[in-house]
């Protein structure tokens, strides 16, 4: 924010706005910025899925569209889905359907306020920023209850019940499987987890010692659960659940859902990023030369295509698989980093 | 005069979805309604200065709470449309229960100094995380082993009838084998 300040300083003719104006700008500048990264991110991440999709199915993806190699073809769908038509069930609780994908979106746009993009350029420097980001993704949750609930059709509500319970389960190692980081900075300010990594790829936390490292792998698998992708799909399961919650909804309004998805899953690849892989220092000297908010970028989509990647490489598991998965496995290493590496830091002496 | 404006709305914010919550004749509104509550007094705590307790908030009573009570309140199978039941043996023993808590709560609100400033310190969470492992490390113990004792009833409940499952389930197949041993 106090970068963006000075940058509207520089400008002709801003000298003599007053502080309130300043920030009001600033702030609905941040605002635009972050809503035209998130719909970007949509539409080049479907098309990016499509593409990696098929390769790892031996065949091409789209192709036709735009000439080469299909490029335009997230455009196309995004201006196909405008044009549809927006139904609404005749049965459906017709308030809560038309306001829940907008929860949806508002809780992963609300979270990307505290991303950290460079040194000083975050929408919101919070004292508690990581924690902030985990609070706030919460509300994705009541999203997907309402939006399954509301569209009165069984096979919504079922998607919604199970989005809901495997979302609120896996929020537990995603969070547990961070604090190892957290204890190392001391703080959890965005800004200062990424100062804190400073110094090449080895003063990266995920090679920090072996428990952070263990702990990054459990922060990446409930992150894909966390996302509702596949191998952990259930709430959309096609063979079972149709579509799951968003399958009445058509239109402007699945798009929503859809851009959540895609909002979400750089949400968590970005966290993991500044968390986990050294936000935007470049990984070796060489590199330095490269802008840190292109670095910070390239190193989330790199984690967008592990994402990926396991997703059109596993199979689905099962619900119960997918729950013993969670409290049976994953929270007990995550504790165990949490433990294993307090020990460490607290023999070395590195503890805060 | 901006901060008052600022108290207000999210004041509004917190009482008029509370009022929604009392009076909406769809349980399942009422409890998306608490939502806006639980976001205001969210609101409330933040512009206190108390930004730890305001998260909080949001991950404990958004994030837990909130999705339990709707799952509860759905998995209850209301149809769609159904209102809820309304009438005096309803309203007197809440309005009641609703008098006794307000009585209590402005005992509270009498008895509090509010005059002065108060500014909340800093940073709060290595405050809270301080004082939580010194000074209040008997309560924080204590929750836990509440927290677990709930925890630990709530799998044996389910452990329970399981295993009378497995076991009609084993039974049913040994009485089976046992049948086609003899024929």
């Amino acid at each position: 924010m106090e970068a963006l300040i000075a940058l509207i300083l520089k400008m002709p003719g801003t000298g003599d706005m007053s502080a309130q104006a300043l920030h009001i700008t600033a702030a609905s500048t941040m605002a635009v910025l972050m809503f035209t990264v998130m719909a970007l991110c949509a539409i080049v991440f479907t098309l990016m899925e499509r593409k990696v999709a098929g390769f790892i199915q031996s065949r091409f993806g789209p192709m036709r569209t735009g000439r080469w190699h299909g490029w335009a073809q997230a455009v196309a769908d995004m201006l196909k889905i405008l044009g549809k038509e927006d139904i609404i069930p005749a049965e459906a609780d017709k308030n809560l359907f038309t306001f829940a994908p907008i929860l949806v979106l508002l809780g992963s746009l609300l979270a990307w306020v505290a991303i950290p993009w460079a040194p000083g350029f975050v929408a919101a420097d919070l004292d508690l920023g990581l924690f902030y980001i985990f609070a706030v993704s919460s509300l994705v949750i009541i999203g997907v209850l309402m939006a399954g609930w509301a569209s009165n059709n069984k096979w919504a509500l079922y998607g919604a019940a199970r989005g809901a319970a495997q979302m609120i389960s896996y929020e537990i190692p995603l969070a547990l499987a961070t604090i190892p980081v957290i204890m190392y900075t001391g703080s959890l300010n965005t800004q200062d987890i990424v100062i804190a990594q400073q110094g090449g790829i080895l003063n990266w936390f995920i090679f920090r010692d072996i428990f952070v490292f263990i702990a990054f792998w459990m922060y990446f698998i409930a992150s894909i659960a966390e996302t509702n992708r596949g191998p952990f799909d259930m709430p959309e399961t096609e063979s079972e659940l149709v579509a799951g919650y968003h399958i009445e909804y058509t239109g402007m309004r699945f798009a929503f859902f859809f851009l959540a998805e895609y909002a979400n899953l750089f949400l968590v690849s970005l966290i993991a990023v500044f968390v986990f892989l050294g936000g935007w220092w470049a990984p070796l000297p060489l590199l330095d030369f490269m802008p840190p908010a292109l670095t910070f970028i390239i190193k989330g989509v790199m984690m967008v295509f592990l994402n990926m990647w396991v997703r059109w490489t596993l199979p689905r598991v099962r619900v119960d698989q997918l729950m013993h998965l969670c409290w049976k496995v994953m929270i007990p290493i995550s504790l165990l980093c949490v433990v294993g590496s307090g020990i460490l830091q607290m023999t070395t002496g590195q503890l805060n | 005069m901006t901060g008052d404006l600022i108290f207000i709305l999210l004041a509004l914010l917190t009482v008029v979805p509370a009022i929604w919550v009392v009076f909406s004749p769809n349980i399942v509104h009422a409890g998306f309604a608490l939502l806006f509550t639980l976001l205001g007094a969210a609101g409330l705590y933040a512009y206190l200065g108390a930004d730890f307790i305001a998260i909080t908030q949001l991950m404990v009573y958004v994030g837990g709470v909130l999705v339990l009570v709707l799952f509860t309140v759905m998995m209850t199978r209301i149809p769609h449309g159904e209102k809820r039941k309304g009438g005096l043996d309803r309203y007197v023993p809440a309005a009641v229960f609703a008098a006794l808590v307000f009585a209590v709560l402005y005992k509270v609100i009498t008895a509090v100094e509010w005059n002065g400033t108060f500014m909340a310190p800093e940073a709060t969470v290595a405050e809270i995380g301080a004082n939580l492992m010194t000074n209040y490390i008997f309560p924080f113990e204590y929750v836990s082993l509440v927290l677990l004792a709930a925890m630990i009833g709530a799998a044996i409940l389910i452990r329970e009838s399981k295993t009378r499952d497995d076991h009609a389930e084993d039974e049913a197949a040994e009485t089976t084998e046992n049948a086609e041993v003899q024929s």
